[in-house]
């Protein structure tokens, strides 16, 4: 990688495409503190990944030595656990620590700080068989008397809906998901994590909730009186306004993490342990298909009434140039993507069937995430097609990492949706600031082909509808190096629906 | 709804262990009123008492994310009723041969300690429940605290 943190945001993106822990390494000082944007990222989002960096001599620690950062002290907030190493008879045992702990449990960034002398020192090497912690015991197994309870309410509910997110993913549960969605017709929304734990073209799909969700899930949310939250965390970006958030819902949450439970909102029924593990236990309990005729039809009436959509201009609009890439790839690549309009746009129009296929920074929000992931997701799934959906303004926060790419001969797809802005704080600046704009625009943009031809790959503009398909077309059979779209897009489109940030999430701008 | 809580963590005894708990309450927003850190009955644990004022739900939320920390063993929020609370203070408060009888009394009252004598100034060494501590200071004060010290309240459940 040129930059340590697109090292950092590469292990995430290799950890979300393949549920392996990804790694990154980084020298001291300024190298480890380079990484401190990747980590946090991970964090937000419970990314399984470890991340080692160099530390300056044993003897010269504490000292303010040349490179030397307290890489422990800043990333303790932004980890799940850190070590900073003292003898290297520990790195045997502690390496294994750090990777038990970064996948068990809610999974989370590990960093491990190696002063110099100990990476040079010869031990005799012992690696323990297996790791356990008296103070890390997360509880897999749901307790079967709360099971029962859920299972009762869900019995009783008329109006029942499933929100599902990152942790159905990261507990491998989607198969579950399905069958308890299906043994109960229950509707499933998800959260921006949670894309791909349901399939999105499934009937019962509400897809996504929330500032950018679609009209008729949040409508759902408000009017169901029962809501079932899957490895969801109740994120200020879903809930809206939290008060007025399923006004008329009893609720059961299912997470591994405890202090997730009642941290946002009350909850009447909550179920600690793994999701996987949970449902599996709760499909038994719940009786046969339960169906809810009147709500079923009343959710497929607003998916009629307010089914997401943009209006055609004739311009080359970006939710067009998404919908083509979801068509040409047949729904079946893995799409990564940068932070801002182009990312809400990748989630609502391209339809997630699979999990592992939307690879998205949801908690930090980072800009310049896309390009080193997909570098990462690329890596580990060397078979798959990946794109990178990205923003001109994000695309140049880790631009470098064309580089590696081309290096190591990855055809990762980058599609620029290229709308000379920093296009959604345009939109806030627009709809909540009587169109102010300030700092927002990006006319001098540098030419996105040149760059892609300068790094050794191929760059593509296309500024019609046809030039869109055929670079789309063309980009796919380039299998040996990196391929820059440059999208030339309808400049101040704006992203609908949307729930200005503290409303109640029906209280929508809807288009 | 705000209260005082009073809270027994136990944690590997570690480097940085301290700050890692620390960090978490002023993360969240609390502020620690006092921390008494030291060995515990088992050897490699240490038993950190902190008390923190704060909205019921928030410190519910703090104490599980207390648990998370890999080197956090136990938490508990320790019941004021139940429990044993201590605290020393030295206090350095001014006295002279016009003042002595009186603070004399107060020490005697108070069941306190007068563990240092100087020229114009001694020292009061108190142990006691919060109240009793809050109450001989507030008697001592017109006489002039020069200087004082708290450990920090230390609580253990009753048998
Ligand atoms: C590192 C970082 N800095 C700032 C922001 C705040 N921010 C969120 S979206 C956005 C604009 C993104 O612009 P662009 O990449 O062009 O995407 P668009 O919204 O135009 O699709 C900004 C600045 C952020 N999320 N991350
Ligand atoms: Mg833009």
């Amino acid at each position: 990688m040129r930059h340590e943190q697109g090292a950092a945001h590469a292990a995430d993106g290799y950890a979300r495409a393949t549920g392996k822990v990804g790694v990154c390494m980084a020298t001291s000082g300024p190298g480890a503190t380079n990484l401190v944007t990747g980590i946090a990222n991970a964090h937000m989002d419970s990314i399984p990944m470890v991340a080692i960096t160099g530390q300056v001599g044993t003897a010269l620690l504490g000292k303010d030595s040349f490179q030397e950062a307290d890489i422990t002290g800043i990333t303790m907030p932004i980890t799940k656990n850190n070590y900073l190493i003292k003898a290297a008879e520990d790195i045997p045992y502690i390496m294994k620590e750090a990777f038990y702990l970064a996948r068990t449990g809610r999974p989370g960034p590990i960093v491990v700080d190696v002063p110099k002398d100990l990476q040079f020192k010869k031990i005799n090497f012992k690696y323990p068989d297996s790791i356990s912690l008296a103070s890390f015991k997360p509880n897999f197994k749901g307790h079967p008397k709360q099971i029962t309870a859920a299972a009762k309410l869900i019995a009783a509910s008329e109006r029942p809906l499933i929100y599902a997110g990152g942790g159905v993913i990261s507990s491998e549960a989607s198969k579950e998901l399905l069958q308890f969605a299906e043994k109960c017709n229950i509707p499933v929304t998800t959260t921006l994590m949670g894309k791909g734990a349901f399939p999105e073209t499934h009937e019962l799909a509400m897809h996504m909730l929330g500032m950018h969700g679609t009209a008729y899930a949040n409508f759902a949310v408000q009017e169901c009186d029962l809501l079932i939250a899957i490895g969801a965390r109740f994120d200020d970006r879903v809930t809206g306004h939290l008060a007025r958030f399923a006004p008329h819902a009893k609720i059961i949450h299912i997470d591994i993490d405890p202090a997730e439970i009642g941290k946002n909102v009350g909850v009447d029924v909550p179920i600690v342990g793994d999701v996987k593990s949970v449902l599996t236990a709760l499909i038994e309990k719940v009786g046969p298909k339960e169906k809810h005729p009147a709500w079923v039809a009343k959710l497929e009436e607003w998916k009629a009434k307010y089914p997401l959509g943009y209006k055609d201009t004739g311009e080359l609009k970006p939710q067009y140039v998404i919908e083509q890439i979801y068509r040409i790839t047949k729904g079946g690549a893995i799409i990564c993507t940068e932070v801002g309009q182009h990312q809400m746009w990748s989630a609502q129009f391209y339809k997630y069937d699979k999990p592992r296929h939307w690879i998205s920074s949801g908690g930090l929000g980072t800009m310049g995430f896309g390009l080193p992931a997909a570098i990462g997701a690329q890596m580990g799934r060397p078979d798959a097609v990946v794109f990178d959906i990205a923003g001109d303004g994000s695309i140049q926060m880790n631009i470098q990492e064309l580089t590696t790419a081309v290096n190591n001969k990855l055809p990762i797809k980058i599609a620029v949706l290229n709308n000379c802005y920093l296009g959604m704080v345009r939109q806030w600046q627009e709809l909540l600031h009587g169109k102010r704009y300030s700092h927002t625009d990006l006319c001098n943009n540098p030419d996105f082909v040149k760059i892609a031809e300068a790094y050794g790959a191929v760059g593509i503009r296309a500024t019609t509808k046809e030039e869109a398909i055929k670079a789309i077309e063309e980009s796919l059979k380039i299998k040996d190096r990196p391929v820059l779209m440059d999208f030339r897009v309808a400049k101040e489109e704006n992203v609908f629906p949307f729930v200005p940030a503290g409303q109640a999430i029906n209280e929508m701008i809807i288009d | 709804m705000e209260h005082k809580h009073t809270i027994t963590v136990i944690v590997h005894d570690k480097p940085g262990v301290l700050s890692r708990v620390a960090g978490l309450f002023s993360r969240r927003g609390f502020n620690i009123e006092s921390l008494a850190v030291g060995t515990s009955e088992t050897p490699g644990l240490s038993r950190m008492t902190i008390v923190a004022k704060g909205d019921d739900e928030a410190l519910e939320q703090i104490m599980k994310q207390l648990y998370k920390l890999i080197d956090v063993l136990r938490v508990y929020d320790m019941p004021t009723d139940t429990a044993v609370e201590r605290e020393i203070v030295l206090a350095k408060v001014h006295a002279n041969a016009n003042t002595r009888a009186e603070i004399n009394q107060i020490v005697e009252i108070f069941r306190a300690n007068i563990v240092n004598v100087g020229e114009d100034s001694m020292i009061i060494e108190m142990t006691g429940e919060s109240s009793k501590v809050e109450g001989i200071l507030k008697l001592l004060e017109k006489f002039g605290i020069q200087e004082l010290v708290r450990t920090g309240k230390i609580a253990m459940l009753r048998s």
